[in-house]
């Protein structure tokens, strides 16, 4: 008992991100990193989704409600969308659960948009590792969407 | 009788005697005190049963899709609004619509006497005096002082598409939009925002009479009521009924027209406007939008331009 309490408190807090990433750019992207051997910490959890504009804001609150510690949402720069304009649209959506998230008092650092190209392998290395190191700061998902009385995870 | 209820009496009557539309809905007494209830009124006889005053709160272009056929609907400022989203949305024929237009004072924050007469018993108004027996005691209010906070910022009390005026108009100040209201929250730190959140969010029992009394609310199969994906669970807790409320609020991004209808539905007392102003205000601010101010235009989110602002990305 007391050597696994040693172990855990001695282990480093790593939070769990969901990042939603579009399949066209932050995907290929993160893929980039990959192949070139770019480090990265291992916090996120990545969603391929065909679009920014496929990012439904439920996916950031469920994402939340179900405990992750932070979320990333990654899309193809404006004017670069695959779908001419799915990025467009995405990015009103964006601007205002973002703005309506810190207004109920989420903290500012839990939940990150970006746009990264294809291209970007290096950069989306380094946004994971800030994204990472402000959400290790934040710690846990303990504010206003902490589960409490039963809990929202699916069973 | 107010000169206001006998025109709408009128003008049910013509209305449905020369077969122009199939109903009418319009308010009638309800079954408690200061209620009003919808009321659908299908031949001239039923006419008299309509009222206007200031307990006739319910947003009736809630009714107006759901019902079929021609329908005259009487419609406050907000109503009008919500009918013009719906239209703006194709939900409604605009041909199958007879908008009997009436200019709004503001209706009654029930739950402000509630406060401090305990249950309602009985009630009266006259002359923008309400006298209340409650079960605490008895009170007599100005009607200024009770009304519903969204009716006290209000700036469109006259419908903004109609085809018949009842009664007077309302001279309202032209400008900006102020939100006063969501400033002084916005003021305050975050931890403190983040408490009256919680207070408000552990207070949901997820009944969901807000969004069915919301006129805008009108997906045959709500996400909360989606078993694949699965949204929420069966349990009510905080976290569940925020992703509940800030989804709502989301689906009603550029589209909400403030009526207060959700806010005065809710048993609990959850204070849902103050989310729905915060949405407001950001609609305003950054895409200088205003939902069902007429009949032509588009909901905010279905546009963008190419000069969105972006403060929302990641600091890098
Ligand atoms: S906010 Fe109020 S009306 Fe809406 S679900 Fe919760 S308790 Fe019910
Ligand atoms: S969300 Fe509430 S205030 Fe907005 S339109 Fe619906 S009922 Fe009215
Ligand atoms: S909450 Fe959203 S999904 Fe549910 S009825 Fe309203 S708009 Fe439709």
């Amino acid at each position: 008992m007391g050597e696994i309490q040693v172990e855990t408190e001695n282990k480093k807090y790593e939070p769990k991100i969901a990042a939603f990433l579009c399949n066209w750019c932050s995907y290929a992207g993160a893929d980039l990193a990959g192949v070139g051997r770019i480090q990265y910490p291992a916090t996120i959890r990545t969603i391929r989704v065909p679009c920014s504009g496929r990012i439904n804001p439920l996916y950031v609150l469920k994402a939340m409600a179900n405990g992750a510690d932070g979320v990333l949402v990654s899309g193809c720069h404006p004017g670069d969308c695959h779908y001419i304009s799915g990025n467009y649209v995405a990015r009103r959506k964006f601007a205002l659960i973002k703005s309506l998230l810190n207004h109920v008092g989420l903290e500012e650092d839990r939940i990150s948009f970006s746009w990264v190209s294809a291209a970007e392998g290096g950069r989306f290395a380094e946004v994971v590792k800030g994204v990472t190191e402000r959400v290790s700061t934040l710690g846990p998902n303990n504010g206003i969407f902490k589960v409490v009385d039963g809990g929202a995870a699916d069973e | 009788m107010s000169k206001i209820i006998n025109d709408i009496r009128e003008t049910a009557r013509q209305l449905l005697a020369e077969g122009k539309v199939d109903v009418v809905i319009g308010y009638e007494k309800g079954s408690l005190p200061l209620k009003a209830t919808p009321c659908f009124v299908h031949s001239s006889e039923g006419v008299d049963s309509l009222i206007w005053d200031e307990t006739c709160e319910n947003n009736l272009a809630t009714y107006a899709a759901k019902t079929p056929g021609k329908k005259a609907i009487v419609a406050k400022g907000c109503d009008s609004r919500a009918l013009a989203v719906l239209l703006q949305e194709n939900q409604l024929v605009r041909d199958d619509l007879y908008i009997i237009g009436v200019s709004c004072h503001g209706v009654i924050d029930q739950r402000r006497i509630g406060a401090e007469v305990g249950e309602i018993l009985e009630a009266s108004i006259s002359d923008g005096k309400i006298s209340v027996k409650g079960m605490e005691g008895d009170k007599e209010y100005l009607f200024t002082e009770v009304k519903d906070a969204t009716c006290r910022t209000c700036r469109y009390p006259n419908p903004v598409m109609e085809d018949l005026h009842i009664g007077d108009t309302i001279e309202v100040a032209q400008g900006a939009a102020a939100f006063a209201d969501v400033e002084a929250l916005e003021n305050k730190s975050d931890n403190e925002r983040q408490e009256y959140f919680k207070e408000q969010m552990s207070k949901c029992i997820r009944c969901y009479a807000c969004r069915n009394a919301c006129p805008l609310c009108y997906c045959q199969e709500c996400f909360v009521d989606c078993n694949s994906p699965r949204w929420l669970t069966g349990g009510v807790n905080r976290a569940e009924n925020l992703l509940f409320q800030a989804g709502r609020v989301m689906h009603l991004a550029g589209r909400c027209v403030d009526c207060g209808a959700c806010s005065r539905a809710c048993p609990q007392g959850v204070d849902i406007r103050a989310l729905n102003r915060k949405m407001t205000k950001d609609v305003y601010v950054m895409y200088n939008h205003e939902s069902g101010i007429s009949e032509e235009g588009k909901p905010a989110l279905n546009e963008y331009s190419a000069n969105d602002p972006e403060q929302f990305l990641v600091k890098e």
